[in-house]
C-alpha cells in the first residue's frame, strides 16, 4: 500500500507557503490548493521546508565504539537534526579501510531506516597515511564509496596525498582531507593565542591547517583532481580556498556549526566539552567562516558530530577526547548564526546543507529540489520556536554537546526519508 | 579571602597583600621554640601530587603540620586515564574522607580548577602547580621575598633583608622585575606576572622568542631577547629552570649558546644594581641559567625562598580554611589541653 501525506502551507525553501503532496516514496506535487482523499495532513503553516539535509561528516562509531554510539542511535539523532543521508567517517575500530567493513556500516544504515548512511572509506591503511588503502575496492563494493578521508589524522605526506587525489579520480571521487600538520601540532590542546598562553595549554596553531591547505589545493591544481577540506576553522584558510576557487581550481570545503558560533575563550572554564579537533578559534576566525559561508567560499555545513562517553568529558582537559556531538543541533546553529543574521535565507541554507554536500559526495536521491518526481527527501522547521538544547533528551547515545543550557532558535518538527516520516512532530516516528 | 587558590590571576592587590602579611606574622611562628600553631587543629589537608615534587609537597606538609592540621599525602603519580582511576574518582574518595583542603600539583593544566569547579569536592582547593598553568603559591613567595628585600625600607627604598615584618602593609610599586628563561612552559613564570602586576612591580620577560609564548602581547608586562640591555634596570633578576630536553625539540640549539646568551653569570650579576637580588624557584641547573658563583652568592635568595614558602602556605591555608583568630601555640602542653576549645574539636 502506498501512503500518500499532504504537507500544507510550508515556505518551501522559504519562499511564499505551498502544498506538497508525497505519494510513496517520491514528490508527486507541489502547488497550491492541492486536496488528496486519504492523505495525512501535515500542517505547516508557517513552518519552512527543506530538500532533507545531508551531513558530510559524521562519526557513527559503530564498529568498535558501540559505547559512545551506533549506526542505529547516531541515524536516530540524525533524523532529529534533519538530516536524510549522513557520511560515516572512517575511523572506527576496526577502520573502514576495506570493502568488508564499509559494506557492514552501509548495511547497517539500511536496516536502521532512520537515515541513509554513506560510509566514508579511509584514504590510507589503518589511516597510518602509509600505504593506500583498497579505494577501488571500497568504491565497487555496495558501500559504493566515493568520499575518503583519513579524518581524525592528517594524510601528512605529500607523495601519498597526491597518489590518493590522482586515483580516485578513475571513479570520480574526492579525498576529504582532515588538514593538520602533525609535527606542528604535537602535544596540542587547543588554538594558540592569547587564551592558551594564559591556560598554559599546548596551542594548535591555525598555520597547521593553513599550510596542509594550502599544499593540497596546489596538489589537487597540479594532478587534476578535486579535493575537498573538512572543517575548516581559520580565516587564512578561507583565504587559501578563496584564492584557489578563483584560480578555478576543484577545491571544496566544509565549517562546522560549532565553529561557526564558539570561540576558544570558552576554554577558560576548562570544562573539556569545548575540547574539539580542529579547536575553536577566534572571533576574528568565527566572523571570517561566516562571511565564507555566505559567500560560497566554503560550500558546505558539516557536523563533524563526535560522540564520546560521559567519562571520557568528565575528567580534566588534557585526559580528555576531543569532539562534540552537532546532529541534533546543527541546524538550529545555522539558523542562529547564518539566517537569524541575515547572512543566509532558506533557500541558501538549503544549498549549504543539502545541494552542496550531496553533490560533493556525488550522493544519489538527496540534495535534490522540491519538484513532483524527485525523492520525497524533506524536512519541516519552524524557524519561530525557540528552546533551551536539554542533553537529556538527545536521541544520540552521547552528551557531549557545547550548547546544554544555551537557546537557540528553529527546531526540526518532520523529517521525511523517501516519503516515510522518521520525525513527527520534532519526535522519532 | 575566597574559598580556593587557583590562579594568581585571581588575587585582587589586598587580597594578596593580606596573604603577604599573614605570611609575616606566621614566619615569626618559625622562630619560637615551638614552631606550632593550633588553629587548623582537627581539620585535615591533604596533598594530592600527581606529579613528583618532593620540594613543594614538604612545605605544603610543614606548613599545615605547624598550624596543627592533620595531613595525609596521597601521590598518584603518571596521568589518571593511565593509572586507571580518574581524577573524579580520586576527588570523591578524597571528600569521602573529609578532606578540609586539597593541595593539587597536576600534570594538566586546568586540574586544580576541574577539582574546584565540577562539584566532585566541598573542600577548598590549593593549586600546587598545574601544567604549564600557575603555580600561585610560588609566586606568593616570592613576592614575599620580595618584598623583605625591596620594599622594606621606611622610605620604601631598597634595603636588604633587616629581619621579619619589613614591608608589612606594602606592595612592589614601582619596582622592576626580570623574569628569565623558558617562560612558554613555566607555570611559575605565569603566575609571577599576574602576581607582581596586582602587587604594581614592572615586569619583563626575558627568552629567547622561541620559549615566549604565542599571545604573550596581552600579558601585563614588557619581553626583551636581550638579557644585557634588562638586567642593569632590575631590581630582581628571576632565574627560571630551563629542562636541557627542550634543546632536543629546537626551542634552543646549545646548552652552552642557552648560557651565553640567557645565563647568569658573575658578569652579568655584576652589572645589576647594588640592591639588586637573584631569584630561582629551583631546583636549580647550575651551569645552565645560572652560574654556581651566582648561586651561591650572597644576592642569591634561592634558599630564602624555600624557607618564605611554608609561611606563605601556613598564610594560604590558614586564610582559606578560616582559622580562628591567629594566637600562638600554647606555651607548654598543659595549657594546651585546658584549652577548652581545643578539646571541643578534637571531640568532633
Amino acid at each position: 500500500m502506498t501512503s500518500t501525506i499532504l504537507i500544507r502551507g510550508a515556505k518551501v525553501l522559504g519562499g511564499e507557503p505551498q502544498d506538497v503532496l508525497i505519494e510513496g516514496e517520491t514528490i508527486a506535487r507541489v502547488g497550491t490548493g492541492i486536496e488528496a482523499e486519504g492523505a495525512t495532513v501535515v500542517d505547516a503553516r508557517g513552518a519552512i521546508l527543506l530538500p532533507g539535509l545531508v551531513d558530510l561528516h559524521t562519526h557513527l562509531r559503530e564498529p568498535g565504539r558501540e559505547d559512545s554510539e551506533t549506526v542505529l542511535t547516531g541515524t536516530k539523532a540524525a533524523a532529529v537534526g534533519g538530516f536524510t543521508a549522513v557520511h560515516a567517517m572512517a575511523n572506527t575500530f576496526p577502520v573502514a579501510d576495506t570493502a568488508g567493513v564499509v559494506e557492514q556500516v552501509w548495511r547497517l544504515g539500511r536496516e536502521s531506516g532512520y537515515c541513509d548512511v554513506q560510509p566514508v572509506g579511509a584514504v590510507t591503511v589503518g589511516l597510518e597515511g602509509k600505504q593506500l588503502a583498497e579505494l577501488g575496492a571500497m568504491h565497487e563494493s555496495a558501500a559504493g564509496v566515493r568520499v575518503f578521508s583519513d579524518d581524525g589524522k592528517c594524510v601528512d605526506d605529500a607523495v601519498i596525498m597526491r597518489r590518493a587525489l590522482e586515483y580516485v579520480k578513475a571513479f570520480d571521487g574526492v579525498v576529504a582531507q582532515h588538514a593538520q600538520e602533525p609535527r606542528l601540532t604535537e602535544g596540542a590542546q587547543m588554538n594558540e593565542g592569547v587564551v592558551s598562553a594564559e591556560l598554559g595549554l599546548g596551542g594548535w596553531p591555525a598555520v597547521a591547517e593553513e599550510s596542509i591547505i594550502a599544499r593540497d589545493v596546489l596538489l589537487a591544481a597540479h594532478v587534476g583532481s578535486r579535493v575537498h577540506i573538512c572543517h575548516l576553522s581559520t580565516a587564512g584558510s578561507v583565504e587559501i580556498v578563496r584564492w584557489a576557487k578563483s584560480k578555478g581550481w576543484d577545491v571544496t570545503a566544509e565549517v562546522t556549526p560549532h565553529h561557526l558560533l564558539l570561540t576558544d575563550e570558552l576554554v577558560r572554564s576548562y570544562n573539556p566539552v569545548y575540547k574539539v579537533n580542529p579547536p575553536l578559534r577566534t572571533e576574528a576566525d568565527v566572523l571570517a567562516l561566516r562571511e565564507a559561508l555566505a559567500d560560497g567560499t566554503i560550500d558546505c555545513v558539516a557536523t563533524d558530530h563526535a560522540p564520546h562517553p560521559h567519562e571520557d568529558k568528565d575528567c580534566e582537559w588534557s585526559a580528555a577526547a576531543m569532539g562534540m556531538v552537532g546532529l541534533e543541533t546543527a541546524l538550529s546553529v545555522v539558523q542562529h548564526t547564518m539566517v537569524d543574521t541575515g547572512l543566509l535565507d532558506w533557500a541558501q541554507v538549503a544549498d549549504r546543507m543539502s545541494f552542496r554536500p550531496a553533490a560533493i559526495g556525488r550522493l544519489e536521491g538527496h540534495g535534490r529540489p522540491v519538484a513532483a518526481g524527485e525523492p520525497a527527501n524533506l524536512v519541516l522547521v519552524d524557524p519561530a520556536y525557540r528552546g533551551v538544547v536539554d542533553p537529556a533528551g538527545f536521541a544520540s547515545r552521547s552528551r557531549n554537546t557545547p550548547y546544554e543550557g544555551r537557546e537557540l532558535p528553529g527546531r526540526v518538527t518532520h523529517t521525511f526519508l523517501r516519503g516515510r516520516a522518521t520525525v513527527v512532530d520534532g519526535k522519532l516516528a | 579571602m575566597k574559598r580556593h587558590l587557583i590562579s594568581a590571576a585571581d588575587l585582587s592587590r589586598d587580597d594578596a597583600v593580606l596573604i603577604l602579611d599573614t605570611a609575616e606574622e606566621m614566619a615569626r611562628v618559625a622562630d619560637r621554640p615551638i614552631k606550632k600553631l593550633p588553629t587548623l587543629r582537627g581539620r585535615t589537608v591533604v596533598n594530592l601530587f600527581f606529579e613528583d615534587s618532593t620540594r613543594t609537597r614538604i612545605s605544603f606538609e610543614a606548613a599545615a603540620k605547624r598550624l596543627s592540621a592533620d595531613v595525609i599525602n596521597f601521590s598518584a603519580k603518571g596521568s589518571s586515564v593511565s593509572k586507571g582511576e580518574s581524577l573524579k574518582d580520586t576527588a570523591l574518595t578524597l571528600e569521602a574522607m573529609g578532606a578540609d583542603a586539597v593541595v593539587i600539583r597536576h600534570h594538566a593544566s586546568g586540574a586544580p580548577h576541574r577539582l574546584a569547579t565540577s562539584g566532585w569536592i566541598n573542600g577548598s582547593v590549593v593549586n600546587a602547580g598545574d601544567g604549564t598553568h600557575e603555580h600561585p603559591t610560588q609566586a606568593l613567595l616570592d613576592a614575599f621575598t620580595m618584598r623583605r628585600h625591596l620594599a622594606g625600607a621606611p622610605d620604601g627604598g631598597p634595603t636588604h633583608h633587616q629581619g621579619g615584618g619589613d614591608g608589612t602593609g606594602r606592595d612592589l610599586t614601582g619596582r622592576r622585575i626580570t623574569i628569565v628563561g623558558d617562560v612558554l612552559h613555566s607555570r611559575v613564570a605565569r603566575s609571577n606576572v599576574h602576581l607582581l602586576h596586582t602587587l604594581g612591580a614592572e615586569v619583563t620577560l626575558v627568552a629567547p622568542p622561541t620559549l615566549v609564548p604565542i599571545g604573550v602581547e596581552r600579558w601585563p608586562c614588557e619581553v626583551s631577547y636581550d638579557l644585557d640591555s634588562v638586567v642593569p634596570k632590575s631590581d630582581a633578576v628571576m632565574m627560571l629552570r630551563v629542562q636541557r630536553e627542550r634543546m632536543n625539540a629546537a626551542f634552543f640549539p646549545t646548552e652552552r649558546e642557552y648560557a651565553r646568551r640567557y645565563g647568569l653569570d658573575g658578569d652579568r650579576m655584576a652589572r645589576m644594581p647594588e640592591h639588586a637580588i637573584v631569584m630561582h624557584p629551583g631546583p636549580m641547573n647550575r651551569g645552565m641559567e645560572i652560574t654556581a658563583e651566582v648561586a651561591d652568592s650572597r644576592r642569591c635568595t634561592a634558599v630564602e625562598q624555600v624557607a618564605n614558602g611554608v609561611s606563605i602556605r601556613m598564610a594560604v591555608l590558614y586564610l582559606l580554611l578560616g582559622g580562628a583568630v591567629l594566637e600562638p601555640a600554647a606555651e607548654s602542653a598543659e595549657t594546651k589541653a585546658e584549652n577548652p576549645n581545643s578539646r571541643t574539636e578534637e571531640s568532633k
